[in-house]
């Protein structure tokens, strides 16, 4: 009953570890451009 | 309700929806008399590729529309739903050989089915980088629309490769003619593991999308910085954007 539990533990880890991978460097790159817009806004209130 | 609380109860949604699939794929599902346990890999194996699929027939309706329309919504759409397409496709190429090796005794072989799924992942990744070889962005869309179109040809491909030939990899158990067929309680476990999949599919395309249109919002900000340092003429744009 326990036999491949392992690879089966590993599969499931596989699967979320690369939603959650690509999660977060959706994320990240968000968070720049969302830093990168209010610069820009605050350039075109100078300028 | 604004969008921000939709969207969070959207999202809250499809945790409590991924955390009862993963519940369902372990402990409830009946356990295959063969292969045992390591069965239970078809729960998020299987789901994530017909959501794969669903996500390059997006790139192929948005292709279609870009190519009709020319508006940059369509690209943006096209590119979000091939990363996410990439990313399933990653999950089925990742579990496929885990689930092989204790089942086949191989991690990999290049029968048709196998072969097929791997270069329908390289035609995305290849997607993806030409996307970054054209700076012009209209050209970029246009040459995108039309790969995105051609790269869409290999999934009926891969769809009909374990009908149409003899394959290491297992013949079809859903819609796979007479003989083929799942137990009722596997069914509805497949079933809620592909809704979960569809919703996370729903969830980070919104996200990618978004990213996609700040890309374009700070492009045009860029160009309107641009254009009023220049009126100025006392500041480079260089210096200014820096």
């Amino acid at each position: 009953m326990i036999r491949n539990l392992q690879s089966l533990m590993v599969a499931y880890l596989f699967v979320w570890a690369i939603f959650f991978v690509y999660h977060l460097t959706v994320a990240q790159r968000l968070a720049r451009l969302q830093d990168e817009v209010k610069r820009l806004k605050e350039m075109l209130k100078q300028v | 309700m604004d969008k921000r609380t939709r969207d969070w109860i959207t999202s809250l949604a499809v945790a409590a929806l991924i955390a009862i699939a993963g519940y369902a794929a372990l402990f409830q599902a009946p356990t295959e008399r063969t292969m045992g346990l390591i069965q239970r890999i078809f729960y998020f194996h299987v789901p994530s590729a017909w959501t794969g699929f669903v996500a390059f027939l997006i790139v192929f309706i948005a292709s279609i529309g870009y190519l009709l329309k020319r508006t940059p919504q369509w690209d943006w759409l096209a590119v979000s739903a091939a990363e996410l397409g990439v990313a399933f496709f990653t999950v089925v190429l990742t579990t496929g050989p885990i689930w092989a090796k204790p089942v086949w005794g191989i991690w990999w072989t290049w029968d048709a089915r196998l072969t097929s799924t791997f270069v329908l992942w390289v035609l995305y990744v290849s997607y993806l980088l030409l996307r970054t070889l054209v700076s012009d962005p209209e050209r970029r869309a246009v040459v995108s629309a039309v790969f995105g179109i051609f790269a869409f040809l290999d999934v009926p491909l891969v769809y009909m490769s374990i009908r149409w030939w003899r394959t290491q990899h297992p013949q079809p158990v859903i819609a796979g003619g007479s003989g083929s067929g799942l137990d009722p309680l596997m069914w509805r476990v497949f079933l809620t593991c592909w809704a979960a999949l569809l919703g996370l599919m729903v969830i980070l395309l919104r996200e990618r999308y978004r990213l996609e249109s700040l890309r374009h919002e700070v492009a045009e900000m860029t160009i309107e910085v641009e254009r009023r340092v220049g009126d100025a003429g006392s500041l480079s744009p260089g210096k200014a954007i820096r």
